[in-house]
């Protein structure tokens, strides 16, 4: 067992990267990669701190994406699912990517393959739906804010989407969970770091951070999604699928159900 | 802003709206310029969905529900009594980019009832997508539905705003038609299907050799049929909505099951069901026709007009058509492939993609996720235990129901993803 270790890495994607690219230069048997916030070290194996390094970050990134596109995305979107072991997970991964021959065909009917690929699914479609369940709301500052909550960290995921659609106004949207927004301020998206006093769930109660023309619109689109509901019709299962009920709370339709 | 005003108008032109099914956002290429709001490429977004599990998505509403016209399936009619408003332009186009800044919707589908004429109507229905466009650069969705005789040159004007365009054909037989919208004429609606077609095929053609050639229609153009308003069966339903596909070239044809509106002789009563497993199985058979490799007489001939109720029409198909199966899953083609019931096109993609590194058996497959319980008894794989044995259709059927009715009956909705 010569050369095991566990690294320790920032906890970011690029500090993950890069102790990708440490263990496969070094050849090291890598019994765990852990973010440094972890501190549950295995006991037998020594370890390694990793200095997050962009340039070496950037050339596992190219590495991976030149064998598959399709891997690229796997293993950043299953990174972001902050999974307990996920990095472990994915040096394997990227190990039999690299040692196979056509990164293109990935082989479904192996178990890691099909975990991260699930992963990243699971991600993909919380991506998704964040794209679809941010609602804004206007400030007083003219800035469009809007919380979020969501099971994996997906705002890296999402920025292009918002800065894409709106890039004629100031938007903010800020993960509840995890501290942090991102704002685009006309000119590009800043990762920005809050720490809010109140939290602004669509509770019926009015705060005056927003401007009063603010809640006439949520009251005008509040009415449209009821009236939009074909009574003899109704499918209150299905609904719940597609809007599953964690995500209400910020929903400024379901004020009221909230 | 005369807020009480707008939440009035909004409510009568929102819910006089609703029947209209299709809510697609998608298909269209429009990105965001000079920094304008919105983007309409790639992929729709549904923001929301309706208790009754539609998917919502664009801000669809009626610029007014007066209307000269009686048509008997239709709320809007001239002899409901019901409450009746107008907006305004600048209204309209208020509610839109104001819903679309707050991330509430993909764009706007604007629709109408007939004040005056054809045309009088169309031309205001193209001033609101032209004041989006050109006065607040909105470059959202924007979905017109077209006035049944409308001018050429009014229908042309509308595509150069609109991201799609639709004529509703609402009555899938021309009988029907007549006796339920005696205003109308078949013509009516086709002549501006014909103009779109027209218009998307010759801007297809010029931007090959002019790249600045005006965008026109970019989603194209679809239409909406209401199933079980007539007697109509599924095969009329299927066979013109094939044509529809054809002649015209529609992107997608929407089936409505009818919601009784009105106490009329001609039509099911108030109260009735709607038929909305009957809905369900035409969007199979649709998505059958455009993704399945199927052709509609396979499905649906005269011996089988209508499909059947208690399975899906990919199932019932294959139950008819046993000397197919068992398909041996490692060897066989694609096209076969996705008949196998219970076989998605994700899982054919997969299988492909599997059985380059291995022969599969029942294990591999299930690891790779497809759903065995009714696919089981159409294939063969690197195993000797074949589920089929000597069963035949009749009680393949029938074990198939017994382990999945729960399932596959509550799920009524066209907005599901088919045949996982
Ligand atoms: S013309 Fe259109 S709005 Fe008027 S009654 Fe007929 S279907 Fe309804």
């Amino acid at each position: 067992m010569e050369n095991t270790k566990t690294l320790i890495y920032d906890g970011s994607f690029n500090g993950f990267l890069t102790a990708v690219f440490i263990a496969f230069e070094e050849k090291i048997n890598v019994s765990d990669i852990q973010r440094n916030s972890h501190g549950q070290n295995g006991l037998f194996s020594e370890t390694e701190t990793i200095f997050t390094d962009v340039h070496k970050a950037k050339r596992v990134w190219n590495g991976i994406r030149n064998k598959s596109h399709n891997a690229i995305s796997n293993v950043y979107f299953a990174f972001l699912s902050e999974t307990d072991g996920i990095e472990l997970m994915l040096f394997t991964y990227i190990q039999k990517l690299m040692a196979s021959k056509n990164g293109k065909q990935l082989d479904y009917s192996d178990g890691i393959v099909l975990r991260i690929s699930q992963l990243a699914r699971s991600v993909g479609r919380e991506k998704h739906r964040m794209e679809a369940f941010v609602r804004f709301q206007l400030t007083k500052d003219e800035i469009y804010f809007a919380n979020i909550e969501p099971d994996f960290d997906v705002l890296p995921l999402i920025s292009k989407h918002f800065r894409n659609r709106y890039a004629d106004q100031q938007w903010l949207i800020y993960d509840v969970k995890r501290k942090y927004g991102i704002h685009y301020n006309l000119e590009h998206v800043e990762l920005v770091s809050l720490n809010l006093k109140e939290v602004h769930f669509n509770k019926v109660h009015k705060s005056d951070a927003f401007l009063s023309e603010e809640y006439d619109y949520q009251t005008l689109w509040n009415d449209y999604f009821k009236s939009t509901n074909i009574k003899s019709r109704i499918n209150r299962k299905l609904h719940t699928q597609h809007v599953p009920k964690r995500y209400w709370k910020y929903l400024s339709e379901k004020k009221e159900t909230a | 802003m005369n807020f009480d005003r707008i939440q009035e108008k909004l409510n009568i032109l929102a819910d006089a709206a609703k029947y209209d099914v299709s809510c697609a956002s998608s298909g269209s290429n429009r990105t965001n310029t000079n920094k304008g709001l919105g983007d309409a490429s790639k992929m729709g977004i549904c923001h929301s969905y309706t208790e009754d599990g539609r998917c919502v998505s664009l801000l669809k509403i009626l610029l007014t529900n007066h209307c000269i016209f009686d048509c008997a399936y239709c709320v809007t009619r001239k002899s409901n009594d019901v409450k009746r408003a107008a907006f305004k332009i600048q209204e309209v186009v208020d509610l839109t980019i104001n819903f679309y800044r707050r991330n509430y919707i993909e764009g706007l589908f604007l629709s109408s009832g007939i004040f005056k004429n054809a045309d009088y109507t169309m031309e205001r229905l193209i001033a609101v997508a032209k004041k989006l466009r050109e006065e607040e650069n909105f470059n959202g969705y924007i979905h017109l539905k077209s006035i049944p005789d409308t001018s050429d040159e009014l229908m042309y004007e509308a595509g150069l705003y609109a991201d799609r365009l639709s004529v509703n054909i609402e009555v899938p037989t021309i009988s029907g038609l007549k006796l339920l919208a005696p205003d109308k004429k078949h013509e009516d609606f086709t002549k501006p299907m014909l103009k779109v077609k027209n218009e998307l095929l010759r801007f297809k053609n010029e931007r090959k050799i002019i790249k600045s050639t005006p965008k026109y229609a970019p989603a194209g153009q679809s239409t909406q049929m209401i199933v079980g308003a007539t007697g109509e069966t599924d095969k009329d339903i299927m066979y013109s909505a094939t044509y529809y596909y054809k002649k015209y070239h529609m992107k997608r044809v929407y089936y409505s099951g009818y919601v009784p509106v009105a106490e009329d002789s001609r039509l099911p009563s108030i109260g009735s069901q709607v038929p909305m497993l009957r809905e369900n199985r035409l969007y199979q058979t649709d998505w059958l026709l455009r993704f399945y490799g199927f052709a509609v007489n396979e499905i649906l001939d005269k011996e089988h007009p209508n499909l059947d109720i208690d399975v899906d029409p990919k199932l019932s198909w294959a139950l008819r058509n046993m000397h197919h199966f068992p398909v041996d899953v490692n060897t066989a083609d694609k096209r076969m492939l996705a008949r196998i019931p219970g076989l998605g096109m994700r899982s054919v993609e997969k299988i492909v993609n599997a059985r380059r590194f291995r022969k599969l058996n029942w294990d591999h497959l299930k690891k790779i996720g497809v759903a065995l319980n009714r696919a089981k008894y159409f294939m063969v794989c690197d195993s000797r235990n074949w589920e089929r044995r000597d069963l035949d259709a009749e009680k393949i059927k029938g074990m198939i129901l017994q382990t999945s009715s729960g399932k596959f009956r509550s799920q009524y909705s066209n907005q599901l993803a088919l045949f996982n």
